[in-house]
């Protein structure tokens, strides 16, 4: 009787959570799309801002839309080429050496909370010793250091549960450690990079903090890496501070556009994963 | 026995931390014969046989002293090519471990990696090794499929293919039937003693029978060490040493 009184009771309480996570992200995607449609226009995806992001009722959001992608895709492929190969190395290579690994896990970790602006206050400070302006290339240097943390332990976590048997039936067919790595073991966890590229992608994309010095703002859309660059985060940030009803209510429709870019991406690299699923033992 | 020794382990003393999990090990193991390590579970006969290819090299704090002697060369020396070493020996391992790919690339992979990437030649290789280990007809049709969805049976004789189709000298089999149905596991049986023809199998098992139906030369383990060896027929009607004695008639199980 009382087990059957706990065991009612324990999944009353995980019901209840599972609806308070489902309604409050319900309420926020309702919210902004309840503002934002309202303001949502083809001349907010198409057009540059006119007349300043404070006050400017006209024109639209394509130089952050651009400035974002630009900004993400540069600094996902960056902290991609760079933390993937991390991951394996700690995995395959550093196999043998637990307690090296236990360290860098460690410190990954650490860094991992540290928040973005002080990246962004760190890449200010790289950027004057460099003597760089704000400018793309900036941001996305700034951006890969602030997501390779997220990049390496994802895939790290992934790396893990690949069995140490694949490893050394890999090995034992006379394969490196480098083509077992890329030939093996990354694709037997390729579902889980893609997951982890793409959680990535989701913090580069909308973070605001880190970019707030070293890609600066501007209604230009950037034509080199060396210009500064606009982001869907900041004009968020910009239009909702303005005293103006109907460019705060612009501030969702960006909103709108940011979440929905995040959604895309995440439909497409989930078809991608999903190819090379069936494959995983 | 007049057979050349294929492989001759010297002086193996194996550590994992503090522990002595390999105890002055001394054996050799003849050419183109089947070999079976036989033991109860935990006397370090996995190990050995990892000792063999340099997988310990994976573990964490594993220290090895000694030598392992194959065709002269020792395996353990630091400079020897691990990787040249490793392509000389197929594994079999307890449970099959396919690689993430579809099952022509299984067989194929290993041929690739070696720099053979001719289509025709390549198809044929991978015929005739799937054929070799009797899978051709059953997969023939779905060469294109992942590897995960054939049968646990299937997939171990996939492995062996996978092995044999780099050319190996030496076939190292780590109880290759524990996880196996009795009909996989005689299929695997049966391949064994095709095999041993032309290749030296060294295998590890703690079933008696098994051991009894497919063995020529016995090494018989317990707690780390070697207690016997010698041709199979010696040790199972004769032989020397109290503990295998007791071992064969199942007091330890």
């Amino acid at each position: 009787m009382l087990k059957k009184f706990e065991e009612m009771f324990f999944k009353f309480i995980m019901m209840l959570c599972n609806f308070i996570i489902l309604f409050v992200l319900v309420l926020i995607i309702y919210s902004i799309f309840h503002k934002g449609m309202k303001a949502l226009t083809w001349e907010m995806l198409t057009q540059r801002p006119h007349g300043g992001y404070y006050y400017g009722k006209e024109g639209g959001v394509l130089n952050a839309i651009v400035g974002s992608l630009y900004l993400s895709f540069g600094a996902t492929l960056l902290a991609t080429i760079i933390g993937v190969p991390v991951a394996l190395y700690m995995n395959v290579y550093l196999i043998k050496r637990k307690k090296i690994v236990n360290v860098i896990r460690f410190l990954l970790d650490l860094i991992w909370g540290v928040p973005s602006i002080v990246y962004g206050a760190f890449g200010f400070s790289l950027m004057v010793f460099f003597g760089l302006k704000t400018s793309l290339l900036a941001g996305i240097i700034t951006v890969t250091l602030f997501i390779l943390p997220i990049m390496i332990r994802s895939c790290d976590e992934i790396l893990k549960t690949s069995p140490l048997g694949l490893l050394e039936a890999a090995l034992s067919l006379g394969s490196t450690r480098t083509e077992t790595s890329f030939r093996v073991i990354l694709k037997q966890s390729f579902s889980g990079v893609v997951t982890a590229i793409l959680l990535s992608f989701g913090r580069a994309i909308g973070d605001a903090a880190s970019v707030l010095f070293t890609a600066g703002y501007t209604d230009n859309i950037p034509t080199s890496l060396s210009e500064p660059a606009a982001t869907l985060p900041l004009s968020i940030f910009f239009q909702l501070g303005s005293p103006v009803p109907e460019v705060q209510n612009r501030a969702y429709a960006s909103a709108v556009i940011l979440t929905v870019i995040i959604l895309i991406i995440s439909l497409l690299s989930r078809a991608l994963s999903k190819r090379f699923h069936k494959n995983k033992i | 026995m007049e057979n050349n020794t294929k492989i001759k382990i010297d002086h193996l003393n194996l550590y994992i931390g503090k522990q002595h999990i390999l105890k002055d090990i001394n054996i050799e193991i003849p050419e183109n014969k089947l070999t079976v390590i036989l033991g109860p579970s935990g006397c370090g006969k996995t190990t050995l046989l990892k000792c063999m290819n340099r997988l310990t090299d994976l573990y964490h704090d594993v220290k090895i002293k000694g030598s392992i002697y194959i065709d002269n060369e020792d395996v353990l020396h630091t400079s020897t090519d691990v990787t040249e070493i490793r392509k000389k020996m197929g594994l079999l391992s307890q449970r099959p471990f396919p690689l993430p790919m579809n099952i022509y690339n299984n067989v194929a992979y290993g041929l690739k990696i070696s720099g053979r990437r001719n289509k025709k030649a390549l198809d044929a290789r991978v015929e005739n090794y799937l054929n070799m280990v009797s899978l051709w007809d059953e997969v023939k049709d779905r060469l294109r499929e992942p590897a995960s969805r054939l049968s646990i049976g299937q997939q171990q004789r996939l492995c062996l293919a996978r092995g044999l189709a780099v050319d190996p000298e030496i076939i190292l089999a780590d109880e290759p039937t524990s996880a196996l149905d009795p009909i996989s596991s005689e299929a695997i049986e049966k391949k064994f003693i095709e095999l041993k023809q032309q290749y030296t199998i060294v295998m590890v098992t703690h079933i008696l029978r098994q051991a009894r139906r497919i063995a020529d030369y016995v090494v018989f383990m317990y707690m780390g060490e070697v207690i016997e060896q010698g041709p199979a027929e010696e040790i199972f009607t004769n032989p020397k040493m109290e503990r295998t004695k007791s071992y064969l008639q199942g007091a330890f199980n």
